[in-house]
């Protein structure tokens, strides 16, 4: 019964209402296979949300992960094109330690140096978009530059779900056991919820967070990889805005901006609301004119939804106190 | 008398320095190439057309420059400090008609020269502009590659830009008007992926499954295009669904050659920045002077005729297909 109150469950009635709503205009978009392919389409979203998550939680935020899969993906569209014969196994390996190593340039300075995390990855989004630039000479990567093996593998079928596919899934169970079974996962809940506790419970604030950041930069790293070999094409603008879908992501899924609370679930589930809506304005007809505003309407519905369920009631103590007087 | 002596020197520099500096104000006409976003092959092939016609002409300073992603508000920014390193003339490849107009008077204003090519400005906010082609041209084009592979008419849909791109929205209202010469083709719709790989990817999937018999996909967007070309070939539909329109050749060597485009059109976009530079600088030096009905020279290109609304045609757009790209994909 408690669980039917849930934030989880209710988000998760909201996205079978919206499959209902859209099977309506257009019955194909239930299909299974068709579900598989928005859930692939909002792999990329999921993964990047879990980073996010893990930051959100110890009450930071990333806004550089977009840019951080950018670089990723340009340096290893780049490195393909120049060194055909790498295997991929390498190429993500590289794309999984320059997106942590960015992502740890992030937690060290919010770490070192105290600087607000919005500042500092703000700074290093402009930054990581302006490496870029210089090291791609403003020229694309196209898809007849890149070797076959390089663009096969997220596409690559493994019992009828693609790579891509297998990758979320993966990383959603492995981050769901971080956060609910290690110290670390524990500790992103305790800097969240009450930094000044968590010091006096023996946590280092500033390391926790550093974590927090080298996670998010690690998925946005291999994200990085699945996402230029999955469009076939590298070029300087790709994801771009993508950063404050990964929060919206986030914030639908129920995780508080003020940090210390959200699940696993809850996150997965508002990455898929969003790539549902995504995937389904395409298809329903929907004046393009509108979708935008569909788009963010949503978002915000959600939000004020959240912000309501949230919303604990002031109690009453001192009930003798009050009538006394 | 060594501190005196010291000064001295200083000001016969600062005077050599002043001298110089003043000498090539007056050689070099310095003209400023704007585009909508740096880090685009197009503009980068028409920087290089830039470059030519500086060369050709001799006493030319070329200044590339452009927001480092496509809002009107970035090119403001870049046309103010453009009106604050006083150039002699801005050529400018708009991402709103109006919104870069009043920057680009106040330009006028100073006296310094502007023109808009590619993407157009509204005509208060230049003298002249040079579209790369003519938009009927362009627009006929564009149904003309999808008719070539369709003999027996069928489907096609229009994958664009963003709903506020100029030069998309002008084209697709050209070849509207002239669907009337292909009374077997149906255009079914029109989807708009925002220049963006995942969303134009993602509008192509749709449009592939909201119209099963599709046969093929206009995308007059270089991103577009090629988000188009991967989406039918990962939905396996090559050989079904045609992905054709305007794309780079560099860009599009891979859709060639996996069969999901057969042909696709673009003029020379080296052609276009060099004709934008002759104009801006004939037009800068007065050797010509903008108006309905003028004459400007482009150079090795001939002349441009002005209309009534100052607007000029370059070229026709060129077709590319598996006969030529080899040749051309390592050019742009």
């Amino acid at each position: 019964m408690a669980f039917l109150k849930s934030r989880e469950a209710i988000l998760a009635g909201a996205i079978l209402l919206l499959l209902a709503l859209i099977a309506w205009r257009f019955p194909g978009f239930v299909a299974p296979d068709n579900l598989a392919r928005v859930f692939n389409d909002t792999s990329p979203l999921i993964l990047l949300a879990l980073g996010q998550m893990a930051v959100i939680l110890t009450r930071c935020i990333d806004l550089s992960v977009a840019a951080n899969l950018a670089l990723t993906g340009m340096v290893c569209a780049m490195v393909n094109a120049a060194a055909p014969g790498l295997p991929v196994p390498v190429i993500i390996a590289m794309a999984l330690a320059l997106g942590a190593l960015m992502g740890a340039v992030n937690g060290l300075l919010v770490w070192t140096l105290a600087i607000p995390p919005i500042v500092v990855t703000l700074g290093t989004m402009t930054i990581y978009r302006g490496i870029i630039f210089v090291i791609s000479d403003g020229q694309w990567v196209n898809s007849h530059e890149m070797s076959d093996a390089f663009k096969a593998l997220p596409r690559a079928e493994l019992l009828g779900l693609p790579v891509l596919s297998w990758i979320a899934l993966v990383v959603v169970a492995l981050f769901a056991l971080l956060i609910v079974r290690t110290p670390l996962g524990r500790a992103f809940y305790a800097v969240g919820g009450n930094p000044g506790a968590a010091v006096y419970a023996g946590l280092n604030v500033g390391r926790t967070q550093f974590w927090a950041f080298t996670l998010s930069g690690t998925l946005a790293g291999l994200t990085g990889y699945l996402w230029v070999s999955r469009y076939a094409v590298a070029y300087v603008d790709i994801a771009s805005g993508f950063e404050l879908e990964v929060v919206a992501a986030c914030v639908i899924g129920g995780i508080s901006i003020a940090g210390g609370a959200g699940t696993v679930t809850g996150v997965v589930l508002g990455a898929l609301f969003l790539g549902i809506i995504k995937n389904a304005l395409p298809v329903v007809n929907v004046s393009p004119f509108y979708q935008l505003a569909i788009s963010g309407g949503a978002i915000i519905i959600a939000v004020a939804f959240n912000a309501r369920a949230s919303r604990s009631r002031g109690r009453v103590i001192l009930k003798s106190a009050e009538h006394a007087s | 008398m060594s501190i005196k002596r010291r000064t001295f020197t200083t000001l016969t520099a600062a005077a050599a320095l002043f001298a110089g500096n003043a000498a090539l104000a007056q050689d070099d006409v310095r003209i400023a190439l704007v585009v909508k976003a740096l880090g685009i092959g197009f503009f980068e092939a028409a920087a290089e057309g830039a470059e030519q016609a500086a060369e050709e002409l001799g006493n030319v300073e070329i200044i590339y420059t452009g927001p480092t992603d496509t809002t009107a508000e970035g090119q403001i920014e870049v046309i103010n400090s453009l009106i604050a390193q006083q150039v002699d003339a801005i050529a400018i490849s708009a991402n709103d008609p109006d919104a870069v107009a009043p920057a680009l008077q106040r330009a006028m204003q100073r006296g310094i020269t502007v023109i808009s090519w590619d993407s157009g400005v509204a005509p208060e906010g230049r003298e002249m502009h040079l579209n790369p082609s003519s938009n009927p041209l362009i627009g006929r084009t564009i149904i003309q590659l999808a008719a070539d592979h369709l003999p027996e008419g069928g489907q096609v849909a229009l994958l664009s830009a963003t709903t506020t791109s100029t030069n998309q929205n002008i084209w697709i209202e050209e070849m509207n008007k002239v669907m009337g010469d292909y009374p077997d083709i149906e255009v079914v719709g029109t989807v708009y992926g925002d220049d963006l790989a995942d969303k134009s990817y993602r509008e192509a999937q749709g449009l592939m499954q909201t119209y099963p018999d599709l046969d093929a996909i206009i995308a007059p967007t270089s991103v577009g295009i090629v988000a188009a070309a991967q989406a039918v070939v990962d939905a396996g539909k090559v050989g079904e669904v045609n992905v054709t329109g305007l794309g780079l050749p560099s860009e599009m060597a891979g859709a060639i050659e996996s069969g999901a485009s057969r042909s696709f059109a673009i003029w020379n976009p080296i052609d276009l920045g060099y004709a934008a530079t002759m104009l801006a600088y004939n037009l800068a030096t007065d050797a010509a002077e903008a108006g309905p009905g003028a004459e400007v020279g482009m150079g090795r290109l001939g002349n441009a005729t002005l209309d009534d609304n100052n607007e000029a045609a370059m070229a026709e757009p060129f077709t590319y297909d598996a006969s030529n790209i080899d040749q051309f994909k390592d050019i742009f």
